[in-house]
């Protein structure tokens, strides 16, 4: 077992990020300039690369990380346990013998489903130590009333749920207020108990890039294990320069408090290439802790096809095709 | 295992950029090459070759040509020849030549990219994605410029042919920002790669084939320095454009004074990088990347002086520091590299030299605690904070990653220390406050401000200095100029030209038998009339012979005070377009109110006729309504760079103008060249006509009824020359403009190159005031100004 132990084993678990008292002077102090932050992010992607058996090790690390996601109306018990199924074996296992990583058990980060799947997933995901994530608080506009969100948090976490994608209410943002939004997600942080927390900023919708560091900042002190950008269903989602941003925040929250949150970026990744561009990012800005899926993961339902096909390519230097693999 | 451990520790490993293509092509040339003259490849016929080295292993690339003085020769002769078709060809056809140069360029770009890593040590991410685009952008801008030469610039017409001599840290992007606008305007041209990195320009000569390009109109020959001086002092050469030290700038500047050839210069900087408390720091940090980290610190704008507001100055660091650590250094055809090899031997012991300096002075340095590789010329990102103005390493050029840090309290010591340097190329300024950005960058004294951004270029904005920086531009139609000049040079003549004398008829104007009021005329300087220093006067003769005054004769310390007054009257430079047009035609007013008495004064001086001295007196009252009109007119740009960013070209004064007047026409003479000067908001000492001083000497009663405040306008009398040669070696004197002789001319160039005041001479070229297309129009006023650029990114 001891080959497969994927990262170093800490001595002591961390301990979790606590609700934080509010800290307005941080809200206040923060200055974000586009053009700055939109041309960093443009040139991450070129600053890096990697070739070859890197290519293959990163595209790996990519899979651990990602948050296998079905968000639909037409979802059923059927599609999510083939879903599941796919997060226990990512990548088919001749692949992953020729790539000299046969025993690795690689899983992807979590399965994320609505509610009323979570019971489906946990079954079908027993045995293995994927935790099942569950959207909530009205997902994904987050308009009905408080207590409706409170009790789907606490309904979903009884139902098995181990990790909680929750919404914020994007008019305390547009309005300036942050006590109300801090008080929103702290209330969420104490319905989810022993459940880790994301808090999904909906940047599409928050207008600003000021905005979206302000709400990270107060989701973040407000106890959110992880900050989000999207739910996937906003007009645009998960870009680089809004991520830059988030993650610069867990930076700076992390250099103030001396806690570490997670950042998960969601919606429109979908190619190798970019799930690497998003690893750059978090290895240049935060470091290689930040490469574990306890503080990075993908919100991503067609990711892994296109990783599975590159991974293919490297094995066999033939482009491949997707109904060569499984189909989640 | 391999992958799996990659797995673990998450490291970038190698991804090397191939050189097949670009070894391919340096093996089918046998790693030799000529020198392109002519349109053709010919060996030297000094019999001599060099060799270059890829600066990242060591590794022998090349036997290079270098060509001797019959070469040099060849090359300006070749030109010559090739000038009078090439200038005659329509702006259209020059527009295709160029345009196909644009797309040969953009065709090849992987070739060009690969082999400037090599030749020069940069990474290839640079060369790809910035300085190969940023040529083909140069060649297609101006491809452009070319077709619409004779539309956009009427009045004007190509130099000849042009001598270019381009620095080794950005090799073909040099090339393009000197070829590209000379070839559009019509001139030919003898271009001088740097002897490091003569690679891309030969492979940018066969292009030049490849396109047709008619023989002689681009030439290129390589070597070192001793080519570059035959090319400056080569007779046949009409202007010199150079890239380079602010050390050699000064050589070639003396080198070519008196000689009639046009020059520009974009020489060293120690460009300062301002950063206020209300800053995104995080995005600072990485453009003190982009400013110190890009090309080695191997950029003549770096910005390699960091000035940061006292309050956000530790947390600053600390993230350049965090942030220094993650930087790669290494194989410059690495994909994966931010930093390259240093391009010699020779500039890393400079570096070296350098840092051991600031050590030794007592800065802290701080350097990531990764290594360097070995195999090449390599050095650390380096930072050094507890630096003082009065550290060596915070005044030289150190021209590579070093980075030199100093705090400031406000916005004025900002400033304050950001101009406490004798050079001008660039500035980079941060906050997320307008009204603080758009404050500081008028007053920073840098050709290019860059807000909250640095290092971004495009061929639609001008690029140069202020101070020892050099002079002239690069880019934009600010910098078609120094490739073009007026067609009604033309008519200048090699004598000056003054109207016919009246016969003398007695006792002239009829003037009454009773012996005049002795009347003294003195200098005028600070809005006071003043006594010379040295208590000399010089008795000036009238026309017929008879003593019509003494004036003044004014000697270094009447300079030195007039200068002084000068920069006194520094508000005189932000006063409103308006409001000193209102000034102006206030003067002329004036002027007009006394005008038979200042005719009066032309006959007695001249013995013009009448009706010419009311002529002259008539022009010079319509010259300062012409130039007031102006002065709220003359109002630059917004030039069509990047995305997303308005770049404002703003012509700002040079700043304390000396103005040596011609000595012909007394009255018009002075007020031409004085009054274009003042309304673009500089302060002027001037010398006046010694011959004639009278008229400028009655002036300043005019002034002193006409709220032109002290010292914008000062008049130092006596002998132009020795004045002249004062002012042209005064160090806090910003521009000179010399309207004599060739010696004069010569004298005033060479010793304007100690602080690289900008220079305007006549060369014994002699001008009819009279006519307006000789005497007025935009080219004082360009003369009296320089453009700054600010690039102003917006977007929330």
């Amino acid at each position: 077992m001891k080959n497969n132990v994927k990262h170093k084993e800490p001595t002591e678990a961390p301990a979790r990020l606590p609700i934080l008292p509010l800290d307005l002077d941080v809200i206040k102090g923060i200055r974000i300039n586009r053009s700055a932050v939109e041309r960093r992010a443009a040139t991450l992607g070129k600053r890096r690369t990697v070739k070859k058996e890197w290519q293959a090790a990163w595209l790996l690390r990519a899979i651990a990380c990602i948050d296998l996601t079905t968000l639909a109306g037409d979802d059923t018990p059927g599609n999510v346990t083939r879903l599941c199924a796919k997060a226990r074996q990512p990548v088919r296992q001749d692949l992953m013998d020729s790539l000299g990583v046969g025993d690795m058990n690689l899983h992807t980060g979590a399965v994320c489903v609505y509610h009323n799947l979570i019971p489906t997933a946990v079954e079908a995901l027993k045995g293995t130590d994927i935790p099942v994530a569950a959207v909530s608080t009205g997902f994904p506009a987050g308009q009905v009333s408080m207590k409706q969100k409170l009790n789907e948090i606490k309904e979903s976490v009884q139902a098995g749920a181990r990790e909680i994608d929750i919404v914020i209410s994007r008019a305390h943002v547009l309005r300036g207020e942050w006590e109300k939004l801090y008080e929103e997600v702290a209330a969420f942080r104490e319905a989810c108990g022993p459940a880790h927390m994301k808090a999904i900023l909906a940047t599409g919708e928050l207008a600003t890039l000021t905005n979206v560091a302000k709400a990270s900042h107060v989701c973040m002190m407000a106890g959110a294990d992880f900050i989000k950008t999207s739910t996937g269903k906003e007009s645009v989602n998960a870009t680089l320069p809004v991520s830059l941003v988030m993650v610069r925040a867990i930076r700076e929250f992390h250099e103030r408090t001396g806690f570490k949150v997670g950042f998960k970026p969601a919606g429109g990744i979908r190619t190798a290439k970019q799930s690497l561009e998003w690893l750059f990012l978090m290895k240049e800005e935060l470091g290689n802790d930040w490469l574990q899926p306890e503080l990075f993961r993908f919100g991503a339902s067609s990711l892994l096809g296109d990783i599975e096909r590159q991974l293919e390519h490297f094995v066999t230097g033939r482009y491949s095709a997707s109904y060569r693999h499984p189909m989640s | 295992m391999k992958i799996r451990k990659i797995y673990d520790t998450m490291e970038y490993g190698p991804a090397p950029e191939s050189r097949a293509a670009a070894d391919e092509w340096l093996q089918a040339r046998n790693h030799e090459f000529q020198l392109f003259i002519d349109g053709q490849w010919e060996s030297p016929k000094s019999k001599k070759h060099f060799e270059s080295f890829n600066p990242a292993n060591k590794e022998f690339l090349a036997r290079i040509a270098e060509a001797g003085k019959k070469d040099v020769d060849r090359a300006v002769s070749a030109a010559k020849k090739a000038l009078p078709g090439w200038a005659a060809l329509s702006g259209h056809a020059r527009a295709r030549y160029l345009y196909a140069l644009a797309r040969q360029v953009q065709k090849h770009s992987r070739l060009f990219a690969v082999l400037e890593s090599l030749d020069n040590g940069k990474p290839i991410r640079e060369t790809r994605d910035i300085d190969i685009p940023l040529v083909a952008r140069h060649f297609y801008h101006h491809a452009g410029w070319a077709q619409l030469r004779d539309t956009e610039l009427p009045d004007y017409k190509e130099v000849g042919v042009v001598g270019q001599i381009i620095p080794w840290n950005f090799p073909l992007l040099m090339l393009a920002w000197k070829v590209a606008p000379a070839l559009a305007m019509g001139n030919t041209v003898v271009l001088k790669p740097a002897e490091f990195t003569s690679l891309t320009a030969l492979l940018f000569a066969e292009i030049c084939q490849h396109v047709g390009l008619p023989a002689g109109v681009v030439n290129i020959i390589t070597g070192a320095g001793e080519t570059g001086a035959l090319l400056t002092q080569h007779k046949d050469i009409d202007k010199i454009a150079f890239t380079g030290s602010t050390e050699v700038g000064r050589i070639i500047r003396r080198a070519t004074a008196g000689s009639g050839k046009k020059l520009s210069l974009e020489l060293g900087g120690k460009s300062p990088f301002i950063v206020f408390e209300d800053s995104d720091l995080d995005s600072v940090v990485e453009g003190v990347v982009d400013a110190i980290w890009f090309n080695q610190g191997q950029v003549c704008c770096a910005g390699s002086r960091l000035l940061v507001q006292e309050s956000v100055a530790e947390r600053l660091y600390k993230k350049i520091r965090a942030r220094m650590e993650t930087l790669r250094v290494g194989n410059p055809l690495d994909k994966g590299i931010d930093i390259g090899a240093i391009v010699a031997p020779v500039q890393l012991k400079t570096i070296e030299q350098l840092v051991k300096k600031g050590i030794d002075q007592g800065a802290t340095l701080w350097q990531p605690s990764w290594a360097c590789p070995t195999e090449g010329y390599f050095y650390p990102p380096t930072l050094f904070t507890e630096v003082s103005p009065a550290h060596v390493i915070a005044r030289e050029e150190i021209f590579g990653p070093v980075l030199v840090a100093m705090t400031f309290r406000t916005p004025a010591e900002a400033v304050q220390l950001a101009n406490n340097t004798r050079y001008g190329l660039a500035a980079s300024i941060w906050t997320e406050n307008i009204n603080l950005a758009l404050d500081i960058a008028p007053k920073v004294k840098a050709g290019t401000v860059w807000i909250n951004c640095t290092n971004v270029f495009d061929a639609a904005s001008g690029f140069g200095g202020y101070r020892e920086s050099g002079f002239g531009r690069e880019g934009g139609k600010e910098g078609l100029y120094e490739y073009v000049r007026l067609k009604a040079e033309d008519e200048f003549q090699d004598k000056p030209i003054r109207p016919g004398k009246s016969k003398p008829k007695g006792e002239e104007n009829g003037l009454p038998a009773l012996p005049p009021i002795d009347r003294t005329p003195k200098m005028y300087i600070g809005g006071k009339q003043a006594r010379p220093d040295g208590g000399y006067s010089t008795a000036v003769y009238g026309a017929n012979g008879r003593i019509l005054g003494e004036i003044g004769e004014g000697n270094r310390k009447d300079i030195r005070n007039a200068v002084e007054a000068a920069h006194a009257a520094r508000s005189w430079a932000t006063t409103t377009g308006h409001a000193k047009a209102q000034v102006l035609y206030f003067i002329a007013e004036n002027l007009a109110a006394r005008a038979g008495e200042f005719a009066n004064r032309i006959i007695d001086l001249t013995g013009c006729k009448p009706e010419d001295a009311r002529k002259e007196v008539d022009a010079s009252i319509e010259r300062i309504f012409y130039y007031a009109a102006l002065a709220d007119k003359y109002d630059g740009a917004v030039h069509h760079t990047v995305f997303r960013n308005v770049t404002l070209a703003m012509p700002e004064p040079i700043g304390v103008m000396a103005i040596v007047c011609p000595d012909e026409s007394p009255l018009l003479g002075f007020i031409s060249t004085v009054i274009p000067a003042i309304a673009m908001g500089n302060r002027v000492v001037a010398v006046p006509s010694a011959s004639f001083p009278l008229s400028a000497t009655d002036f300043y009663q005019v002034l002193d009824t006409s709220d032109l405040p002290g010292g914008v306008l000062n008049i130092v009398t006596g002998e132009q020359d020795d004045l002249a040669q004062v002012l042209a070696n005064h160090d806090d004197v910003d521009g000179i403009w010399y309207f004599g002789g060739k010696a004069g001319s010569k004298m005033v160039e060479h010793d304007s190159a100690e602080n690289m005041k900008r220079a305007w001479a006549s060369h014994g070229k002699y001008r009819d005031w009279m006519n307006p297309a000789h005497g007025a129009g935009e080219v004082f006023l360009r003369m009296a100004t320089q453009v700054k650029n600010i690039w102003v990114p917006y977007g929330e």
